[in-house]
């Protein structure tokens, strides 16, 4: 009995493994069938709903969806003149943050890839890792409280006659550049790990002073690194609501997205098709740079 | 390269004109229906109460669930108290449309809504043998039922304070003014600290009440086009002179503690905890009532029941325990709140509770005017009220 019921298993494998036997296609295919699935379905699909519900309109008192096609939405997001502010300050920021991260990251990635001794560069890498550890509502309101009118900034920097920037855009831009910082470090110092040692030996050879190497050598090269980075920076950045709502009063697109997905889906959805199309814009401006060849 | 399963490119564009297509056949079906629920009957709720079923989920204000009485409830219902707070009646609505709650305790700007949106059910006042000593100006009122029909059960009520810092504000404000009057504001630029939810547009229409007569404004939750501009406008020009919006209690405790916030509304949950920290913050005093010379607005707030609730018998239960005349006396004084509960009034620490905070004077309500839904229909037969929607547009254009 029991070899009859392993036999009929067997057989039933045997036949699976027999049905892929050579079809490439379907051993492809069933393997990507869940994760491309759940791609297609899950996330896709919860997009295109979201693109579809921006065409809706809602029920001013129950604030149920009210599936009637419209275009209500989008001719406020572009008459009110509020609405262009707070795209153009959210795009402002995540461009600001993205070349702040850029400018601190590199030197550090530098000195990872290429100058720290095998044990400096495993310390740097866990001390950069390290607040990845920690929840973020906590490392945002640790900000608060720097950034606080008698906080440490205020502390530090009364002595010298400067103060805190206190809460508003400079403690936005603070708060993020910190926050994204090691999104930004990580890739370019795997970019600049690739570059061979003998290609920068080889620059010197040649005469060309540590500059002119810099310029002419290391940066086209882990220059898709930087960008693959700064995709990282500007698009957390771009999503982001929690950190205005605590280090400053000025409202983002996730905050009037935030304000809204209670009682106004639909404008709540129109609104969150801004971040993408931003996105989609960036991207391909990032493909432009090659930012997807090397990295 | 081209790849063995043909062009990538090709791939996506196909793969995105389905989803197109899927889209738009998702738009199609969707134009022809449309679904507003609402109004309902006491039939439909609860009629005989059953066994416990071991939990509960709540969603509530800061300070409204603690272990002090949840803990005791557990204890003698058997029923795990899962508890959320919510900073702003709009997450409780978005909390409530999950289905994943058994009842929330609404504050009236959230309970026209959930009705209207089906999202909670009629209460069976005779299964909350505690409800008939509820005091009596709190039953079947506007924001708790529905034609006639009942929502939910009372659980205390009171107004929203004005708070400020005793050390940096002098001498004591007695008026709203100090945070709307953009004059007197301009002392405390930087300093203000206001609640960032819509419903500050009606904390400057009971300040336009009382200050500019011309408009007419009679209920600050009903506002013509014209009395709706002149408050937005107010918190307009206020907006430069607020140091920060607060959306969670958290928030604003921090920035008092921290001398970042000297003056604004608040509510008693944030004003007691900032006393504990030993912050120099004062409110009106209690023989005012609390209340600035112009009023206040403030919350009556209602426990209400899911309407597929998963544990319907465990959240009546907690309905009935929570106006228990002990522990709904403890939840008002722990929350500094007038007590729902007649007999609260008997089983208070402090004997002279129910007087301070007005308990029973009908009269005092009168100049706190409860958190409403903003509607069209502000039963003049005309339309022509700003509703919810336009609150909360002009909140974001307020802003900025």
């Amino acid at each position: 009995m029991a070899s009859e019921a392993v036999l009929e298993r067997r057989s039933v494998g045997h036949r699976l493994a027999g049905l892929f036997q050579g079809r490439r296609r379907l051993q492809v295919g069933a393997l990507l069938a869940g994760p491309v699935g759940w791609l297609v379905i899950g996330y896709l699909g919860s997009l295109a709903i979201l693109l579809i519900t921006a065409f809706w309109s809602v029920d001013p008192l129950s604030g149920l969806v009210v599936k009637n096609y419209t275009l209500e939405n989008f001719e406020t997001l572009f008459n009110e003149p509020v609405y262009r502010e707070i795209v153009w300050r959210t795009v402002r920021t995540a461009l600001l943050v993205t070349i702040t991260d850029a400018i601190i990251a590199f030197p550090i990635a530098f000195y990872m890839a290429k100058v720290a001794s095998r044990r400096g560069k495993a310390l740097l890498v866990v001390g950069i890792l390290l607040p990845l550890w920690s929840s973020y509502l906590v490392k945002v309101y640790a900000w608060r409280t720097i950034l606080s009118s008698d906080g440490m900034l205020h502390w530090l920097l009364n002595p010298i006659g400067l103060d805190t920037p206190g809460y508003g855009m400079t403690a936005v831009w603070l708060v993020f550049s910190y926050l994204w910082l090691p999104y930004m470090i990580l890739p370019i110092y795997a970019g600049l790990e690739r570059i061979p040692d003998s290609l920068i030996s080889a620059s010197e050879d040649l005469g060309a002073s540590p500059f002119t190497t810099f310029r002419r050598v290391i940066l086209p090269l882990s220059f898709p690194a930087v960008v693959a980075g700064s995709i990282f920076t500007f698009s957390l950045t771009l999503g982001d609501y929690i950190t205005p709502r605590l280090v400053s009063n000025e409202q983002f697109i996730g905050n009037v997205i935030f304000n809204n997905i209670a009682n106004n889906q639909p404008l709540a959805a129109a609104l969150a098709l801004v971040p993408i199309v931003v996105m989609i814009a960036y991207l391909l401006v990032a493909r432009k740079l090659g930012a997807f060849e090397h990295v | 390269m081209r790849s063995r399963y043909g062009n990538p490119a090709r791939t996506a564009w196909l793969v995105l004109a389905g989803l197109v297509v899927f889209m738009l056949v998702l738009a199609g079906c969707g134009s022809s229906s449309s679904d507003t629920t609402g109004g309902g009957s006491s039939e439909e709720a609860l009629q005989k109460l059953g066994k416990g079923e071991g939990e509960v989920s709540l969603i509530s204000w800061a300070g409204y669930v603690e272990p002090e009485w949840s803990k005791p409830f557990e204890q003698k219902t058997g029923c795990k108290v899962n508890n959320k707070v919510a900073g702003t009646s709009d997450e409780m609505v978005k909390l409530m449309s999950s289905g994943q709650y058994d009842g929330v305790s609404a504050s009236g700007n959230a309970t026209a809504r959930l009705v209207a949106a089906g999202y909670v059910s009629p209460v069976n006042t005779d299964l909350v043998p505690n409800y008939k000593t509820v005091f009596s100006d709190l039953k079947d009122q506007p924001y708790n039922t529905f034609e006639g029909v009942n929502y939910g059960i009372p659980h205390g009520r009171g107004a929203n304070l004005l708070m400020w810092n005793g050390n940096d504000v002098k001498p004591a404000p007695t008026s709203w003014n100090v945070t709307m009057d953009p004059k007197v504001a301009a002392k405390y630029k930087g300093k203000i600290s206001q609640y960032d939810d819509p419903m500050s547009i009606a904390e400057a229409a009971v300040y336009l009440k009382a200050h500019e007569t011309s408009l007419g404004i009679e209920n600050p939750y009903e506002l013509n086009e014209e009395q709706f501009n002149a408050a937005v406008e107010l918190l307009k020009e206020q907006q430069p002179n607020v140091g920060e919006y607060w959306g969670e209690a958290a928030k604003q405790i921090s920035g008092f503690a921290n001398g970042d916030n000297t003056v604004g509304t608040t509510w008693q949950y944030q004003y007691f905890a900032l006393k504990e920290e030993g912050v120099p913050v004062a409110a009106s005093p209690a023989k005012q009532g609390f209340l600035p010379e112009e009023g206040a607005t403030g919350w009556s707030d209602t426990w209400m029941i899911a309407k597929n609730a998963q544990h319907p018998n465990c959240m009546y239960e907690w309905m009935n325990w929570i106006i228990e005349p002990k522990v709904n006396a403890e939840v008002a004084e722990y929350f500094g709140e007038a007590p729902a509960q007649e007999k609260a009034c008997e089983e208070t620490k402090n004997p002279n509770f129910c007087a301070e905070y007005h308990a029973e004077e009908p009269d005092f309500w009168k100049r706190v005017y409860y958190w409403e839904t903003p509607l069209a229909d502000c039963g003049n037969g005309e339309e022509d009220c700003m509703d919810y929607n336009d609150w909360v547009k002009a909140w974001t254009s307020i802003k900025g």
